[in-house]
């Protein structure tokens, strides 16, 4: 059988480490170049190991303000993982039964996975120049003071920016509700309906609790996808960008190792939500037994 | 007797917020770039219009063979290329990782253990995970010091950062997951007992693994290449970070254009764009149903 610890298992596990080791390695020679001397540089050696480049960080000289750019890039972060998870859940329930429509609202699903995304920050970004232009013509002819005097822009973090955030995190989110609802046992939420509940009730005393674990996976990929997310938010992301554009930006401007010491504590972060997701799907799965 | 749950057809309903979502964000996007593709353009905005010279603008000098190709055949020539060579390196590497993973691990929760490692790195920012290669591979670099210090070079390798090798490195390192998730996931759906099938007729390793593994991990491997090279198509910030923003692509003329306020053209480049990756994706799903693959 193949399982047999032969020769070809020792290559198998060689290769495996080595492709952790190139999926690891570069992260971790920027955590460790962030904790460089003040006189160090971009790249090996070090010169000393100090924290003064994350005080630096800090203090935000030389870069522009990375403070509230993280501080937007969480908010959004919750609020895309919030509607990720509601929306994605119920959209899942719908799905299993035909309904008007089921079939192209799943093709745009796979569609939106695989549509280039400048393709779509661009088409998003046209929408709200047609919105804004429309809103200012609204002002002019029907002399609206609001509009004429304070209307800026619709696109922004919140509107443009989130649209086109939830276009890549919902995909993902409904395709592991299909994974789940495929593997799931119909008899249990059966036996609760015979028993006389409604549809409510049976969903938030018996569905509920056997896909929890999995609305856990969906938040994670709710919150992390938005967190890092570059492509489609870099056209219509408005006045204030996600700390992911200003890091794109970064890369051409800054040449001190403040830019790691910025990367080791994003990613600091990304593992602490990974981490802590984690945790609550063991924790949840035990509970259940 | 297999029984089956009786939902209401109201439960479609619940498919609403979605939809929203959807309609727009995707579809009124879609469509409307698709109509200014037509339109005119000057320096301050976009006009009504029906012309086609966005696209004759693109292909501008194209039909003239006579002094080489012209720029956007030989940007759209460098994108296939930077696509093939990626697709080729994640597929080899995805495939292996997911053989390892799903028949040399004999334990379930070490499999998830070691699938949720090659997973992580997913849910981290892409952009800390390109400038991660610098301190290896640039001028000063690990890479060169190795090399020039085992006599391996007499100078500092240039071509390692901020060229063709450090966007496909980038690539792979990015994205050989997007293999490695689909490919497993047949993987795991193929029933042991044929392999052992296969094993006690006498067949060798490598030969339950070409006739055997191989065809019934096409769906996976199909879904993994829609996903990696459409990635790579509509590429703009890989390229342009790895590349030292020297190295053009079809993403970028994009990119390039809308900072320009030439939101026409660049609509036009988007949509020719979108119909070469939906072209390679409709070859490609001819061979599968994605649905059944969840």
């Amino acid at each position: 059988m193949l399982n047999k610890k032969n020769k070809t298992y020792y290559v198998c596990v060689f290769f495996f480490c080595l492709f952790v080791l190139f999926l690891y390695g570069p992260t971790f020679t920027i955590v460790l170049l962030s904790f460089q001397g003040p006189d160090g540089g971009l790249t090996f050696p070090l010169n000393g190991v100090s924290t003064y480049w994350f005080e630096e960080l800090w203090r935000g000289g030389s870069v522009v303000d990375i403070g509230s750019a993280f501080k937007r890039s969480i908010i959004l972060g919750v609020i895309v993982m919030v509607l990720t998870v509601l929306l994605s859940v119920s959209a899942g329930l719908a799905f299993r039964k035909k309904f008007w429509g089921s079939d192209t609202l799943f093709f745009a699903t796979v569609a939106s996975l695989i549509v280039p995304s400048i393709v779509l920050s661009l088409g998003v970004a046209l929408q709200f120049r047609l919105l804004d232009d429309f809103t200012k013509w609204l002002g002019s002819t029907f002399d609206i003071n609001y509009i004429n005097e304070f209307f800026q822009t619709t696109l922004g973090m919140f509107t443009s920016g989130l649209g086109a955030q939830l276009t890549w995190t919902l995909p993902f989110g409904l395709l592991i509700m299909f994974a789940v609802f495929n593997r799931f046992d119909k008899s249990y939420e059966e036996a609760a309906r015979d028993l006389g509940a409604t549809p409510w009730k049976t969903f938030k005393e018996v569905v509920f609790p056997l896909i929890a674990p999995s609305i856990i996976g969906i938040a994670l990929f709710g919150f992390t996808l938005s967190y890092d997310e570059l492509a489609r938010s870099s056209q219509v992301m408005g006045a204030g960008n996600t700390l992911p554009l200003e890091l794109k930006g970064l890369t051409t401007t800054v040449t001190t190792p403040v830019i790691y010491a910025l990367g080791t504590v994003t990613t600091f972060v990304s593992f602490s939500v990974i981490g802590i997701s984690i945790a609550c799907y063991i924790w949840l799965k035990r509970k259940r037994g | 007797m297999m029984k089956f749950l009786k939902l209401k057809p109201t439960v479609g309903l619940l498919s609403i917020p979605y939809s929203l979502i959807f309609i727009f964000f995707f579809f009124i996007p879609l469509t409307l770039t698709f109509i200014i593709s037509f339109w005119d353009y000057n320096e301050y905005s976009i006009i009504p219009d029906f012309i086609f010279e966005n696209y004759a603008y693109i292909f501008k000098d194209c039909l003239n063979f006579e002094e080489g190709i012209c720029v956007t055949f030989k940007t759209y020539l460098s994108t296939f290329i930077f696509c093939f060579i990626t697709w080729f390196f994640t597929l080899i590497i995805g495939f292996f990782v997911a053989y390892f993973l799903a028949f040399y691990v004999n334990s379930i929760t070490w499999q998830i253990v070691l699938f949720l490692l090659c997973t992580i790195p997913f849910w981290t920012s892409n952009v800390i995970r390109m400038i991660s290669w610098i301190p290896l591979l640039g001028r000063n670099g690990l890479v060169n010091d190795f090399l020039l210090s085992t006599g391996l070079a007499d100078a500092p390798q240039e071509w390692l950062l901020y060229s063709g090798f450090s966007i496909v490195l980038a690539f792979v390192h990015l994205y050989t997951l997007f293999m490695i998730v689909p490919i497993f996931n047949s993987m795991m759906r193929i029933d042991k007992s044929i392999i052992e099938a296969a094993y006690d007729n006498g067949a060798n390793g490598l030969q339950i693994l070409w006739n055997v593994i191989i065809p019934l991990c096409k769906p996976g491997i199909v879904i993994g290449s829609i996903f990696v090279i459409t990635v790579v198509m509509g590429d703009f910030i890989t390229i342009g970070i790895m590349g030292g923003q020297q190295i053009p692509s079809i993403g970028k003329i994009i990119y390039v254009e809308m900072s320009y306020l030439q939101l026409p053209a660049a609509a036009a480049n988007a949509v020719i764009l979108l119909a070469l990756t939906l072209l390679i994706i409709w070859i490609m799903t001819k061979m599968i149903d994605i649905r059944k693959e969840l």
